[in-house]
C-alpha cells in the first residue's frame, strides 16, 4: 500500500473507531495521519513479527491523544489484527483513548500527559548512541504541546549531546485545546526558535506526502538533531472538521458521521 | 461538578475583583461561563502546568485569590514541587482544582486517571483538601475555599453528576473539616469521599432491602479530617468500610487509620475499598473500571456481608 492509500484507509478506520466508541480527538488524529503514513510506509525500519527487534526505529507519539491514528496504522500494517480496532475505547479493550503500549505490539511507549514522550525519546536516542545502535528515534509533538517547558528542556539537551539520530516532528495545526495557538499562547516562528537552539530545521506542508518524504530524506551531514515543522490542518480530510476546534472534542454521529464517511469515500474514488 | 464550581466562582467574582482564574488550556465549554463575564480575571497560560502554578503563587503574593485548573494529575503531580515550595510554604491564597478524580475519564487511559493526588496533596503542610461527592457539596466547598486565605485543593469528578444529598442542608451548614451523614443505622458504617460515594449510597440502599441499616458519612473535607466523628464511630462499630477512588496507600483511608492509631480503647478495624497499589491499565468507562478494580457497590456489599457478625 502506498502512503496515500494507507492514510485514507486509516482516516476511515479512525472515523469508525471514534464514531462507534464516542471517543474524542478526531481532529487531532486526522491532523497527524499523513505524517504517520509516510513514516511507516517509507522511512521507519520495523518488523511486525518481532516488534522488539533491536535495530527497529523508535517512534513515540508524544501527542498521545491522537492514539486512534497510531493504533489504526499499526493494525493496517500488520502489527495486530484489525478487528482489535473495533474495541477501541470500549470496556475490556487494550486500546485506551491515549496511546497505550500495554499488550499492544508496535506501540513503543504510553503517553497522554503532554510534554513527556518527547523527553523520553531523547533518552532513547542517547542510549542508542551509547549502545552504538544505528536505529533512529522519531517523536511526534503537537504544537500546543510545545507550551510545556519540558519540550524546550529536551531541545537544549538533544543539541548538547549531538543527537543526530533524533527527529522531532511538530504537528503544526495552529490549534490547541482552548483555541488557536495565536490566541492562547503565541509560539511564533518555531523554525527559527528551534534552529537557534542548534537544531536542523525544516518547515513543510505536513499533509503533503511528497514534502514529508523529502524532509525525512534530507541529509544535513552534521551531527545535530532535526526538527520538522509540519504545517498541518486539524481535522484534515473531512471538510467540516477542518480547522474546527469543536472536533477536538466531538464524536461524529448521525448526519455528521454519514457526511464524513461520504467525503472519505469520494476521496477514495477520486484516486 | 465542574459547572457548579464555576457557578460559585462567578457569583463570588462579581463581588471580589481579586479573584483570578488560571487554566492550563483546559475547560472548553465549561469555563466560557466565567471568562465571558470576567475576561480580566481569566488567564490561560497554555499547556504549562508548572508555569501555571508558580504564576499563581506570584499573583497571590500581590494580593490575588487564585484558582488553578486542569485534569487530576496535571494540576497536582505535574507541578508538585511548585505547589510545595511556591504555594504551601508561603501559605498562599491559591486554590488548586483537579478534574476527573479517580476514573472519571474512564477510557481515556491511565494518564488521565487521578489515583495518587490525595496522597501527594495531603502530605503538604498548610494544604486543605476538599473532595465533594456531588453538586451540592461542590458548591459548598468552593464557597468555603474562597472564604479561606490559605492553599486548598479541590478534587472534582467531571460534569453531569447527580445530587447525592437529598437537600441543600450541607450547603447551608457547611463547616470545613466536618463529615455529613447520608444515612444513619446501627448495623454498620461506611465512610466515603468524592464521586464514588454514589456507589456507597447504592450499597446502603441494597443492604437496607436485605434488612441491614448502615450509616454512611460523606467526607467533603479530607484535611483537616473530622477526627471526632471518626473516633465516635470507631468506638461504636466493629469495622468501618472506607471508600475512595484513589490508591488506598496514603489516601483517605490512611488518614482514617492515622486517627484510629491514637485510640487506646478497643476500636473498629478498617475495610478499605480503593486502588490496591496498582496502575489502572485496563480500558473502559468509569463504571467498568470501578467494577474491575473492585470498588463498586457490589464489592462494598460483599465486604459488608463477609465481615458482619
Ligand atoms: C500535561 C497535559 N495537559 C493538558 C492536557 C489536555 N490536552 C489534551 S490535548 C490538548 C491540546 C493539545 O494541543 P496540540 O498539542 O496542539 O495537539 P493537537 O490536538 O492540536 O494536534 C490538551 C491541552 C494533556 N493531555 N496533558
Amino acid at each position: 500500500m502506498n502512503s496515500q492509500k494507507l492514510a485514507l484507509q486509516v482516516r476511515k478506520d479512525v472515523l469508525e473507531m471514534i464514531h462507534r466508541s464516542h471517543a474524542s480527538h478526531i481532529g487531532s488524529a486526522f491532523s497527524v495521519i499523513d505524517i504517520l503514513a509516510v513514516l511507516y510506509t517509507y522511512i521507519l525500519k520495523y518488523d511486525t513479527t518481532n516488534f522488539k527487534w533491536k535495530d527497529r526505529d523508535r517512534l513515540i507519539l508524544s501527542k498521545g491523544h491522537a492514539g486512534s491514528a497510531l493504533y489504526a496504522i499499526l493494525a493496517e500494517i500488520g502489527f495486530f489484527n484489525k478487528s482489535e480496532l473495533d474495541t477501541y475505547y470500549m470496556n475490556g479493550s487494550k486500546l485506551s483513548g491515549h496511546i497505550s503500549h500495554k499488550n499492544v505490539p508496535g506501540v513503543e511507549f504510553s503517553t497522554g500527559s503532554l510534554g513527556h514522550g518527547v523527553c523520553v525519546a531523547t533518552g532513547i536516542a542517547l542510549a542508542l548512541k551509547k549502545n552504538q545502535n544505528k536505529a533512529r528515534v522519531f517523536a511526534i509533538v503537537g504544537d500546543g504541546e510545545t507550551n510545556e517547558g519540558s519540550f524546550w528542556e529536551t531541545i537544549l539537551l538533544a543539541n548538547q549531546y549531538n543527537l543526530d539520530n533524533f527527529f522531532i516532528i511538530i504537528d503544526r495545526n495552529h490549534m490547541q485545546a482552548m483555541g488557536d495557538i495565536s490566541q492562547v499562547l503565541e509560539t511564533g516562528n518555531l523554525d527559527e526558535k528551534i534552529k537557534s537552539f542548534g537544531w536542523n530545521t525544516l518547515t513543510i506542508n505536513g499533509n503533503d506526502h511528497k514534502e514529508l518524504l523529502a524532509a525525512f530524506k534530507t541529509n544535513f551531514c552534521n551531527c545535530k538533531p532535526t526538527c520538522i515543522i509540519a504545517n498541518t490542518i486539524k481535522g484534515k480530510g473531512v471538510s467540516f472538521m477542518e480547522n474546527q476546534l469543536l472536533w477536538h472534542y466531538r464524536d461524529p454521529q448521525g448526519e455528521f458521521y454519514e457526511k464524513a464517511k461520504n467525503e472519505l469515500e469520494c476521496l477514495d474514488n477520486a484516486k | 461538578m465542574r459547572n457548579n464550581l464555576v457557578e460559585i466562582i462567578c457569583q463570588e467574582s462579581q463581588k471580589n475583583k481579586d479573584i483570578i482564574f488560571v487554566t492550563a488550556d483546559l475547560g472548553f465549554n465549561v469555563l466560557n461561563a466565567f471568562y465571558e463575564k470576567f475576561p480580566d480575571q481569566f488567564i490561560n497560560v497554555g499547556i504549562a502546568e508548572q508555569n501555571m502554578t508558580s504564576v499563581a503563587a506570584g499573583l497571590s503574593l500581590e494580593g490575588k485569590k487564585v484558582f488553578t485548573y486542569s485534569i487530576g494529575s496535571f494540576s497536582t503531580l505535574r507541578c508538585l514541587e511548585q505547589i510545595r515550595n511556591d504555594i504551601c510554604y508561603h501559605n498562599l491564597d491559591v486554590k488548586i482544582v483537579a478534574l476527573a478524580a479517580g476514573f472519571a475519564y474512564g477510557a481515556l487511559g491511565m494518564s488521565h486517571h487521578a489515583t495518587e493526588d490525595i496522597a501527594c496533596m495531603k502530605v503538604l503542610p498548610n494544604m486543605t483538601i476538599f473532595s465533594p461527592c456531588d453538586p451540592i457539596e461542590t458548591r459548598a466547598v468552593t464557597r468555603a475555599a474562597i472564604q479561606m486565605k490559605s492553599p486548598c485543593y479541590i478534587r472534582l469528578g467531571r460534569g453531569g453528576e447527580k445530587n447525592i444529598h437529598e437537600n441543600n442542608e450541607v450547603e447551608l451548614n457547611f463547616v470545613v473539616g466536618k463529615a455529613f451523614p447520608l444515612s444513619l443505622g446501627n448495623d454498620g458504617c461506611i465512610f466515603s469521599t468524592g464521586a464514588i460515594t454514589s456507589e456507597a449510597q447504592i450499597a446502603v440502599k441494597e443492604l437496607r432491602k436485605k434488612g441491614y441499616h448502615l450509616s454512611l458519612y460523606s467526607f467533603p473535607t479530607i484535611k483537616p479530617l473530622d477526627e471526632d466523628l471518626v473516633k465516635q464511630c470507631a468506638l461504636i462499630y466493629d469495622f468501618i468500610i472506607v471508600v475512595e477512588e484513589h490508591q488506598i496507600n496514603g489516601g483517605f483511608a490512611s488518614s482514617i487509620a492515622d486517627v484510629l492509631s491514637n485510640i487506646y480503647e478497643k476500636h473498629a478495624t478498617l475495610k478499605r475499598i480503593g486502588m490496591k497499589d496498582q496502575y489502572t491499565s485496563l480500558v473502559g468507562d468509569t463504571n467498568y473500571l470501578r467494577q474491575q478494580y473492585k470498588m463498586d457497590a457490589k464489592e462494598i456489599i460483599r465486604v459488608y456481608m463477609e465481615n458482619k457478625i
